[in-house]
């Protein structure tokens, strides 16, 4: 059975080419690529990502004018169905600022854009994007932002933890992150936002293939359904 | 009518730029300076008879992100 998945491009978007080449990589099937200005997403999606960049130029706040295009309207009819959304680094910010996530990512505590690979710690291995891991296993993903600074107040950081939808944790000091928070999950558990690029780490030839088994886990959740 | 909406950090929200701000002040040799923190100024030219429910709306929406900004508005003509 073909993976009926969509890559969504926003202006600014430059991730959307390498989470395409993961996707197809890994499920052997080409997402559809989903232009932001369209009104309506293909029918009976598998799988929904939002790639990292700089949507509109990251204007007014990271994520938030690409929240409000057209398609994100879709894209959040689809996640309250239960269609898997992944949000990465730009994407992430677009899910919070969309609301699909609690939280808000804000400027690195240090100031600088921060570009090298981190280890993460896998807090949440049994949603359907974490599955291939093993609870606590360490993983080494790239991270590239300059907005990757997690934060929600404690209340809500409590419950994040409380319901384990802290899906990983930066194993090593990175932006200022609250707990050190590198994604979280919906309550439903089928939308994700990580900062960290799984789609950067699926190669042998990208120095790592630690974030294969985040898109096998979902092909494979799929699969099971 | 024109409004003024100023978005700024909630207190307590760490504000990296404030910061640096804030340091680079010291650095020029501004002594007593306790604090700084940076928003943004948002002018709206809007039609005559705008609500002040869709006013909010628009901050709430759009212009603050209010897990982390509190905004205020204010009414220049």
């Amino acid at each position: 059975m073909a993976f009926r998945s969509a890559v969504i491009t926003f202006p600014g978007s430059n991730c959307d080419r390498d989470m395409a080449v993961a996707i197809e990589q890994v499920s052997g099937t080409a997402p559809h690529r989903v232009w932001h200005g369209d009104a309506q997403l293909p029918d009976g999606l598998d799988f929904i990502a939002l790639p990292g960049g700089f949507s509109y130029g990251d204007y007014l706040r990271s994520g938030a004018m690409a929240a409000n295009s057209p398609i994100m309207r879709e894209v959040i009819r689809a996640a309250e169905r239960g269609v898997p959304v992944l949000g990465v680094c730009n994407g992430f910010q677009v899910l919070t600022e969309a609301r699909l996530l609690p939280g808000a990512l804000m400027r690195n505590a240090g100031q600088n854009f921060i570009c090298r690979t981190v280890a993460l710690k896998v807090e949440n291995a049994q949603s359907l994007f974490t599955s291939g891991y093993e609870a606590g296993q360490e993983i080494r993903i790239p991270v590239a932002h300059h907005d990757g600074n997690y934060f929600a107040d404690a209340e809500t950081l409590d419950r994040l933890e409380g319901e384990g939808r802290v899906a990983f944790r930066y194993a090593e000091a990175c932006n200022g992150s609250q707990r050190d928070i590198a994604g979280v999950l919906n309550a439903a558990g089928n939308v994700l936002g990580m900062m960290p690029h799984p789609e950067r780490a699926i190669d042998p030839a990208h120095g790592g293939t630690d974030g294969r088994a985040l898109f096998e886990a979902a092909i494979r959740s799929l699969a099971d359904a | 009518m024109k409004v003024r909406v100023l978005v700024s950090l909630k207190p307590g929200v760490l504000d990296p730029q404030g910061r640096a701000v804030h340091h680079a002040l010291e650095g020029l040799g501004f002594s007593g300076v306790e604090d700084a923190r940076v928003g943004r100024t948002i002018d709206l030219d809007l039609a005559d008879g705008t609500s002040d429910e869709a006013l909010t709306e628009m901050c709430e929406k759009l212009l603050a992100n209010t897990v982390i900004e509190n905004y205020r508005i204010e009414k220049l003509d």
